[in-house]
């Protein structure tokens, strides 16, 4: 029998078209206004790059620039941490046998990708407050570890998965001691997928609005957060400009990511 | 003669309630080509694997020259092993490979790479050096695996069915080369494989195991005409398998009488008499003679055409079904199909064995 073919379904390419119009229409005007010379963000007043310097030199510029700064030292920090830990679940999860509560251990892990982001916030808030910490850069680097560390695991899981423990057994059959079959064979191994779901952590760290905003005290934001407090005064076309920009760093990060992650695989044995 | 390099003491290993292995003991001569024969789930690659530290014992011992290393984790035992699929090391050149187990045993890199190349110029590939194991062919990638093992100078080199992912035909080539090199650097050879031509080709000695017990050791030549049993004899080589009457057992030598009415002297493992026992005869070892000098008559019922030889299908008075194999010569006649045919059986063929 031939395989059922989707493509040749009436209406199939309107459908398609419809879509991937829907998803991406409200990017491309908001990329292609970032480009325009008016203060309308309705009219095209023809192309300038005036909102794009304005981002760096105009009277906002300063307040836009330190929340780039903390919302990159917490991406940066927050992907770390998660990775690292991340990293020590993938290798329990698949190098240490079967253990009690395996399955419970896997569900808890990826569970922060299930739970509305609202009720994690919520939690968070709740949690930092009865513990009496003060809003600040540090309670948010701590939630976005907490929902970094599922996206982080996702690819290292797979890419481990692709790993059979022979290669570690051949390390240990020729001398090896379990850290050096974990350090020389294992772990350059895992590279693709570590360095795959760092840059994932790093970029969901980085784009995070709903958390940050329920967990950071007053006066400190981050990049998510200032647009948004800046878009509450009206939308002007320098925020379009940041957005775009912002788009653009996510685009090249998530790419970099699965390219990464394809690389390894396509080094399967 | 030459000494004991493995002693493996009735080891048990148990998966769960599962006994994948019960009191196996034997032996391995240094300098010796030993090979673990048997159908998959026999036991003989969780023996291995038991050698080579990967399983922990259930109980028994294993011991090197006189020491036992059951005990010892496999970074610690001076064994080592050519993977079913090598497991080279893909982040690492062919070289690199080959030295990892001399610098994990503290080697400096300069004699490392030394004793590496001289391991790879063993299996020829020392064009290969910088070479990733991804762009090597199936065959090479073995050729590595190999040097890779032999590299450190173990006591006993350990081969996991390491012709099993190679083609037929460089299959064939490789079990010589093998047998060589074995002989070339006096290591025992641990050898596991279900196939029983590679273990008839190239060992010393065979194991035959099944379901965890240890069915018969012996030199090849042994294994398949002297066969311990109906197992042995079944899994090595053709044979039919006919139960017969036992008339008389002495010395070594049986009487059975044979379908059809005749009897027949033959060797046989078994002491005591029994009533009924197993007569095994060789297809090979059968030829077409007159009616009047045959030891059994059949009625031929059909033949294989394969090329070296002609195999003729036949059935016993009884009904049971047999099978003889002839040569393929130009003067070979094929009886009818449904025509009575006269056997003899020549020396060697028969063997009585146990119900």
């Amino acid at each position: 029998m031939k395989q059922l073919d989707l493509r040749r379904f009436p209406g199939f390419f309107a459908i398609t078209l419809l879509c991937v119009v829907v998803l991406y229409a409200p990017l491309m005007v908001v990329s292609v206004y970032s480009f325009n010379a008016s203060t309308s963000i309705t009219n095209w007043g023809g192309f300038s790059l005036d909102w794009y310097v304005d981002v760096f030199t105009g009277p906002e510029s300063p307040k836009f620039q330190r929340a780039a700064m903390n919302s990159l030292i917490i991406a940066v920090l927050a992907g770390l941490c998660a990775t690292l830990i991340a990293t020590s679940a993938a290798v329990a999860m698949h190098r240490a046998g079967r253990f009690k509560g395996k399955t419970a251990t896997f569900a808890l892990i990826n569970l922060p990708l299930m739970v509305p982001e609202v009720v994690t916030a919520v939690a968070s808030l709740i949690f930092f407050t009865a513990i009496g910490f003060s809003g600040g850069i540090g309670t948010i680097l701590l939630a976005h570890i907490t929902f970094c560390i599922p996206f982080a695991y996702l690819p290292i899981a797979a890419r481990m998965q692709s790993v059979p423990d022979s290669y570690e057994q051949a390390a240990m059959d020729l001398y090896a001691t379990p850290w050096e079959a974990f350090r020389l064979i294992l772990l350059p191994l895992m590279m693709p997928g570590i360095f795959s779901g760092f840059l994932l952590a790093f970029i969901i760290s980085l784009d995070d609005f709903l958390i940050t905003n329920f967990v950071k005290g007053a006066g400190v934001e981050t990049l998510p957060t200032a647009i948004f407090g800046a878009v509450k005064q009206g939308i002007k076309p320098n925020i379009m400009a940041i957005s775009t920009l912002m788009l653009g760093v996510s685009v090249v990060f998530v790419t970099l990511s699965w390219l990464i992650g394809r690389s390894g695989q396509a080094k399967k044995p | 003669m030459t000494g004991t390099v493995i002693n493996i003491d009735r080891v048990v290993k148990r998966f769960g309630t599962f006994t994948a292995l019960h009191e196996v003991s034997l032996d391995i001569a240094e300098n010796e080509f030993f090979t673990l024969l048997g159908p998959s789930g026999c036991g003989k690659t969780t023996l291995l694997r038991c050698i080579a530290g990967f399983e922990p014992v259930s109980g028994g011992q294993i011991r090197l020259h006189g020491e036992d290393i059951a005990p010892l984790p496999p970074f610690k035992r001076p064994v080592n092993t050519v993977f079913q699929h090598y497991a080279l090391f893909p982040h690492m050149t062919v070289l690199e490979n080959v030295m990892f187990g001399l610098q994990r045993l503290g080697w400096s890199v300069v004699d490392a790479e030394g004793r590496a190349k001289q391991a790879l110029e063993l299996v020829h590939l020392s064009q290969f050096l910088k070479r990733r194991p991804g762009q090597l062919s199936g065959g090479q990638q073995q050729r590595v695996a190999l040097a890779r093992a032999l590299a450190p100078e173990p006591k006993v080199l350990l081969l996991d069915e390491p012709l099993s992912a190679l083609d037929l035909k460089l299959r064939q080539a490789v079990r010589m080369e093998l047998k060589q090199i074995q002989r070339e650097t006096g290591i025992a050879f641990v050898f596991v494989t279900h196939d029983q031509e590679e273990a008839l080709t190239m060992s010393d000695r065979i194991a035959v195991m099944s379901d965890g017990h240890v069915q018969q050791i012996g030199a090849p030549r042994e294994i398949y005409e002297a066969p311990a049993n109906r197992f042995v004899a079944d899994f090595i080589g053709e044979t039919n398998l006919i139960e017969v009457p036992v008339l008389g057992i002495s010395d070594g030598m049986a009487e059975v009488s044979l379908p059809g009415g005749g009897t027949l002297r033959c060797p046989t493992p078994l002491s005591r008499a029994v009533g009924q026992g197993i007569l095994s005869l060789r297809p090979e070892r059968i030829d077409l003679c007159p009616a009047s000098e045959a030891d059994l008559t059949v009625i031929a019922t059909d033949q294989v055409y394969l090329g070296t030889d002609i195999q003729l299908k036949a059935q016993l008075e009884g009904g049971q079904e047999m099978t003889i194999r002839l040569q393929n010569a130009e003067a070979t006649r094929l009886p009818e199909r449904g025509t009575q045919v006269g056997l003899r059986l020549e020396a060697g063929a028969a063997r009585l064995l146990s119900a």
